[in-house]
């Protein structure tokens, strides 16, 4: 079903992904899902979404749920990510606080997304935080977890981003998604700040972001200047107030699915 | 439940939740005057209820270009808002909240350009450069001028994510969610300037904690909350129907 179709597409942009899954119990994977209970409280707003909209979930488009269990696979990676690191005490104490609410907030989003898509939803898959031996210390260096979080943040606003014209037809999960969106652009804000770098992205490399060139690709594209046809660094260029580095700061770019599976892909186990 | 902690709001941000509250109710009234009423000089959204000095009514257009020019009005707003931050910058401003003020005050006068430039000619020409007061505001006053920032991008912020389901046209959605994360950044830094190492920049009054959701508000709400800081009046009446 849609895991077979998600990792379908991992495979296109990553050859060893079954390999790498055979690892996995084909039922663990599979089936851990129907044996467990599904977090029983539907969050009322998506509910009463659904209602008006569809009336359930099996009556989504399959294009909706396709965009729902692409982001259910990013939250399940964010929300795996910040539950291992959980009350690590390579976690300073000033940043602890912002920690466990971007925990928090990765939690309730697989659960608000898994309660949408009810049996649609994939299963929880399993997770490498090496990124297949590429991080040695991610979660024994607070170096190394609060850059891979900030890529993890920077990496899932464009990838909503890149999603809200797929989800036009289901106006009030759009507007979820959007308000989902919003929610990671505060956490990343917040994670390059306690970092020093700016809130706001700059430019298309990951060096530009105080990061190693082995994340590159979540930023490339981000040194656009030219929004809606216009090149506005050229077209504010007489504007003493204003430099090219603002203009790509201004605005976030998209990135399609098989971009950031991609780039997500050395993270699944 | 989980043990959130969230700093309380400051006094004067109180005070404009409560202002918000006001105005929002008086836009619910307006906004069943406006249903009942046909003549389009009288259907103007006026929040404060009173009347305003004479001015220009401006009249947003309908469909994905209301919305636009919607986000236009908001643009212009906070780019004013921010020259008159570095116009007369606050004693003993720091080179750290100059460089922030000044990243700031760029991304919302590209943001505003964009807007001007190239959504579209119906859009300039029905909202014109806007005149602003920002006389609330005490621009002396480090602690106001961010709080009032950070209302701003709120307000940006929620508006932005709640009109996006209004947009029809899949390019204009995308420039949208381009800006809005923008937006939202904005924020966040604005409420860790506020209550540093806490989790203010997504805490509950910000980010729902059951849901993880980030704020929304309807243009119906947004635009008495702009309308106190513009002089023209904004007639939002045929977007708001072409809306519904």
């Amino acid at each position: 079903m849609n895991l077979q179709n998600l990792f379908s597409e991992i495979e296109k942009v990553d050859g060893e992904i079954f390999d790498r899954l055979a690892h996995v119990s084909r039922r663990g994977l599979f089936s851990s899902l129907t044996k467990k209970t599904i977090a029983a409280a539907a969050p009322a707003i998506m509910a009463s979404a659904l209602t008006k909209s569809y009336g359930q979930s099996s009556s989504l488009p399959q294009g909706v749920k396709d965009v729902l269990n692409f982001a259910l696979a990013l939250e399940y990676l964010e929300f795996n990510f910040y539950n291992y690191g959980r009350n690590l005490s390579m976690i300073p104490v000033n940043y602890r606080p912002a920690f466990e609410l971007i925990r928090q907030h990765e939690e309730v989003h697989v659960r608000l997304l898994k309660t949408v898509l009810g049996a649609d939803a994939i299963p929880m898959p399993k997770f490498d935080f090496s990124a297949k031996g590429t991080f040695t210390d991610t979660f024994t260096n607070f170096a190394t977890f609060s850059a891979i979080a900030q890529t993890f943040e920077d990496t899932g606003v464009r990838a909503y981003k890149g999603q809200a014209g797929n989800l036009q037809a289901a106006p009030a999960i759009l507007q979820v998604a959007l308000q989902i969106h919003a929610t990671e652009a505060a956490h990343a804000a917040n994670v390059r700040y306690m970092r020093g770098q700016k809130g706001w992205i700059t430019g298309g490399t990951a060096a530009l972001q105080g990061l190693p060139s082995v994340v590159d690709a979540s930023y490339k594209g981000e040194e656009n200047t030219v929004q809606a046809g216009v090149d506005l660094a050229a077209a504010l260029a007489g504007d003493s107030r204003i430099t090219p580095a603002m203009v790509m700061q201004a605005f976030d770019e998209p990135l399609d699915k098989p971009t950031i599976l991609g780039i997500v892909a050395p993270f699944f186990a | 439940m989980e043990n959130i902690t969230n700093r309380p709001e400051t006094p004067s941000s109180a005070a404009s939740r409560r202002s918000f509250l006001r105005v929002a109710g008086a836009a619910a009234v307006t906004g069943g005057l406006l249903t009942a009423c046909s003549k389009g000089d009288e259907a103007f959204v006026n929040p404060t209820g009173s009347a305003r000095a004479a001015g220009t009514t401006v009249a947003l257009p309908t469909g994905d270009a209301g919305v636009l020019a919607f986000a236009y009005v908001l643009e212009q707003l906070e780019a004013a808002f921010y020259e008159m931050v570095l116009a007369k910058p606050y004693p003993n401003m720091s080179s750290a909240d100059m460089a922030l003020w000044t990243d700031i005050r760029g991304h919302e006068i590209i943001h505003r350009a964009l807007f001007k430039a190239a959504v579209g000619a119906g859009t300039a020409a029905n909202v014109p450069d806007l005149t602003f007061n920002f006389s609330s505001i005490d621009f002396n006053n480090r602690a106001d001028v961010i709080a009032n920032a950070e209302a701003f991008e709120k307000t940006g912020v929620g508006a932005y994510n709640g009109a996006g389901k209004y947009i029809k046209d899949a390019g204009y959605l995308t420039l949208a969610g381009k800006i809005v994360s923008v937006e939202t950044r904005h924020h966040s830094i604005l409420r860790e300037l506020q209550y540093p190492y806490s989790d203010a920049f997504a805490g509950p009054t910000i980010v729902t904690s059951d849901t993880g959701l980030h704020l929304a508000y309807e243009p119906t709400f947004v635009l008495p909350i702009a309308q106190k800081y513009i002089l023209e009046t904004l007639d939002a009446s045929a977007l708001v129907k072409s809306l519904a």
